[in-house]
């Protein structure tokens, strides 16, 4: 009961006295220290290490817009929250921005005061089963009870498919995923269903990984991306346009490694500051996309540092690939 | 005209009223203050505000689903009964065994016999100290593991299976001879109750005592049997199909987990209210007891019991209110009960976290408050009345 009274006074006393203040920008530099939303441990994705130094791909957006407005990639304060915390949180300015694998829907983004500023990761949802069931689609699992973790889209995406397949299941929901694992292994439901990014995680942690499989179905869009508030638009240009960076350096081939290189290509000369006016209307310093890529590096080296196939989390590419590799990762035009 | 005010000013029956008044407009003004700076901003970041998701489709399927209807495309309202019923029904259980097990264990804390005794008082230093979100989860991760799966499930006849999903019982289904067989109960009853006031009568009266055990056995229980085989009421059994079992009525081993653990933490103190009641209770009044030759068992329920339920109803009551707020760890193994359904996934579905933990909250106040007030009442009915 103590974390809801928690949420409840946090919003009230949060929403009630704090003013709407549509200069995030301007408070981060002055507090010198962006204050970021991450989950509360989703190895590849923001998760802390034994000395507490937080890593993954959502990790890097927020060291991203440190980097851009900053200069400096570890001055960022991580805030892990729920699923259920999450957006409390932000609309409530206990953190600057939200960047925690949470999926863009038509709901959050237009009923909960927030705006999503792009998505860093396209994820779907899948399913673990027994292998001893010997089963390969989900189609298979007509009145199947399923385990699965609370808050998340997935309890929505489950029953709307099952619905719309006249099939029948159960659902145990979990808090946290720690839970739905262990549920799963101790046999109380068939399958455990997820966003696919986190089924190979979980797997890999089981006690007998080859006990069970990873069905190859995907049911649902999760496209995993930053949140900022509504009332702030520069705000929400300068998170939208860092996660663009780091892709749009992925494409012109630019790593942390060559950024500082000198180039003839325009684009490059734009992405390292040396030309165009890129930075103004953001309120930005001109190698505000420079320090990003020197410090946290382009799309590519951030997947493959945290998610990559070297990493224990082992997610190929996939739709996540650059649109110029058949992929589906593209970002406007930087100029 | 100035002194008449300033000796107003310094009376003291118009202090005190001046005062208050005083404290209750800051208050009110600060309330007022915080709601409309609330809704201002709620209004300027386009947050959705008011009731009108309870009508929208809630979307996800519950696990735990006792009498109502629900489906996944139900409205978020239908999911908030569903909730409240869940968090009902797991608190009074929990309340109806913690009375039973606290009862034995405090009476068991007083015994002459050693061994009882020092039992007792390892079972309730243990409970009591171990916080219960911890037992919820111990207890649950045993029954996950100790119980067998559905397909080796353990079986009583072909009608009831228990294996590490739940228990599975057979279903009654409704029509006349059901209704004729619940009718048959409470005739039975009434007779019952009726032949036990008229010996109670006689006893006062002469002495006499009538053992009315066997009216009990023929009026309760053998009316109902005889009834229920005569009219040959339908049943729904559960069958193995597929993944699960499916018919009949089940109850989820989630649902077994936390009644459990909230049944024997709160026990312990309601078993130390019970000893601290029956120590409150005077020497002499056992003394007297056996001086007029009553059995130490009869002592007990006669003349001990219903004094020392004087001393202990009020923290008992606590107790109660505890059990009931504390189901709300249900999050935490996954039993469906209002916070995991309500606070938990609509919540998250809709986003509008003040109404809907408002609502939750209202909720609670409401059980506890109406908790409160029958045992208060009762608690009115065994106090001493004076004579």
């Amino acid at each position: 009961m103590n974390k809801y009274l928690k949420i409840v006074s946090a919003s009230l006393l949060a929403v009630g006295f704090y003013n709407a203040q549509a200069d995030t920008l301007s408070d981060v530099q002055a507090k010198g220290s962006l204050t970021c939303g991450v989950s509360t441990g989703t190895p590849g994705f923001s998760s802390p290490d034994s000395s507490g130094n937080w890593s993954g791909v959502d990790v890097d957006v927020c060291r991203a817009v440190a980097a851009a407005t900053l200069g400096d990639a570890k001055k960022v304060k991580f805030v892990p929250l729920t699923a259920k915390e999450r957006f409390v949180a932000l609309s409530s300015g206990e953190i600057d921005m939200l960047s925690r694998n949470t999926t863009w829907t038509h709901t959050r983004d237009t009923s909960l005061g927030l705006t999503f500023a792009g998505v860093n990761y396209y994820d779907g949802q899948g399913f673990m089963v027994r292998k001893s069931l010997g089963i390969n689609d989900v189609k298979d699992l007509d009145g199947a009870t399923f385990c699965i973790q609370a808050g998340t889209t997935t309890e929505l995406n489950l029953a709307d498919y099952f619905r719309s397949n006249k099939m029948g299941f159960k659902a145990v929901t979990y808090d946290t995923s720690a839970q739905t694992k262990g549920g799963f292994e101790a046999g109380r439901c068939d399958a455990l269903t997820s966003d696919v990014s986190q089924l190979a995680g979980l797997r890999s942690t089981l006690k007998d990984p080859s006990s069970a499989v990873v069905l190859g179905n995907v049911i649902s869009k999760e496209p995993l991306g930053p949140v900022v508030r509504k009332d702030d638009n520069t705000w929400l240009n300068i998170v939208r346009w860092s996660l663009n960076a780091m892709i749009e350096a992925e494409e012109l081939g630019v790593t942390s490694a060559t950024i500082d290189n000198a180039s003839t290509s325009p684009g490059v000369q734009r992405l390292q500051g040396k030309s165009g006016k890129l930075n103004e209307s953001l309120g930005l310093s001109k190698d505000w996309s420079r320090n990003i890529i020197a410090q946290v590096g382009n799309y590519g080296e951030s997947f493959e540092r945290n998610i990559g196939m070297s990493t224990p989390i082992q997610l190929p590419r996939g739709v996540n690939q650059l649109w110029i590799k058949g992929g589906i990762l593209y970002a406007p035009a930087f100029r | 005209m100035f002194t008449k005010l300033k000796s107003l000013l310094y009376n003291n029956e118009i202090r005190a009223i001046l005062f208050q008044v005083l404290a209750v407009v800051v208050i009110a003004y600060f309330a007022y203050q915080a709601f409309d700076n609330m809704m201002l901003n709620i209004e300027q970041r386009g947050i959705r505000s008011g009731f009108g998701f309870l009508s929208d489709e809630a979307g996800f399927a519950v696990n735990d689903n006792f009498f109502l209807e629900y489906s996944p495309a139900s409205t978020n309202l239908q999911a908030f009964y569903v909730g409240i019923v869940n968090t009902l029904i797991v608190a009074i259980t929990g309340i109806f065994s913690a009375s039973i097990i606290g009862l034995i264990i405090g009476i068991s804390r007083l015994s002459s016999n050693y061994l009882i005794r020092k039992i007792a008082t390892v079972y309730i230093e243990i409970f009591r100290n171990i916080p219960i979100l911890l037992q919820i989860l111990f207890w649950y991760s045993i029954a996950l593991n100790t119980f067998p799966s559905a397909r080796n499930s353990i079986n009583f006849f072909d009608s009831i299976f228990l294996n590490s999903r739940g228990l599975y019982l057979p279903k009654l289904i409704a029509g006349t001879e059901l209704y004729l067989v619940l009718a048959s109960f409470v005739i039975g009853l009434v007779g019952y109750i009726f032949i036990k006031k008229r010996s109670d009568k006689k006893h006062d009266e002469t002495g006499v005592k009538t053992n009315t055990i066997p009216h009990f056995l023929a009026l309760v229980l053998l009316l109902p049997i005889v009834a229920y085989f005569t009219f040959g009421v339908q049943l729904e059994y559960p069958a193995l199909k597929g993944f699960n079992f499916r018919g009949g009525v089940d109850l989820s081993i989630e649902f077994f987990a936390l009644a459990f653990s909230l049944s024997i933490y709160t026990a312990t103190y309601i078993a130390e209210a019970i000893r601290s009641g029956v120590e409150s209770v005077d020497k002499g009044q056992k003394e007297a007891a056996a001086a007029l030759g009553l059995k130490s068992s009869w002592a007990m329920r006669l003349v001990i019991l219903p004094q020392a339920l004087r001393v202990a109803i009020p923290p008992i009551i606590n107790q109660y209110l505890n059990l009931t707020k504390n189901s709300s760890l249900a999050a935490a193994v996954g039993y469906t009960e209002l916070v995991t359904i309500f606070s938990g996934t609509v919540l998250n579905v809709v986003g509008q976290a003040i109404e809907i933990v408002m609502l939750t909250m209202l909720v609670y106040l409401t059980i506890s408050l109406v908790i409160s007030l029958v045992l208060n009442i009762f608690n009115k009915k065994m106090q001493i009345k004076g004579r």
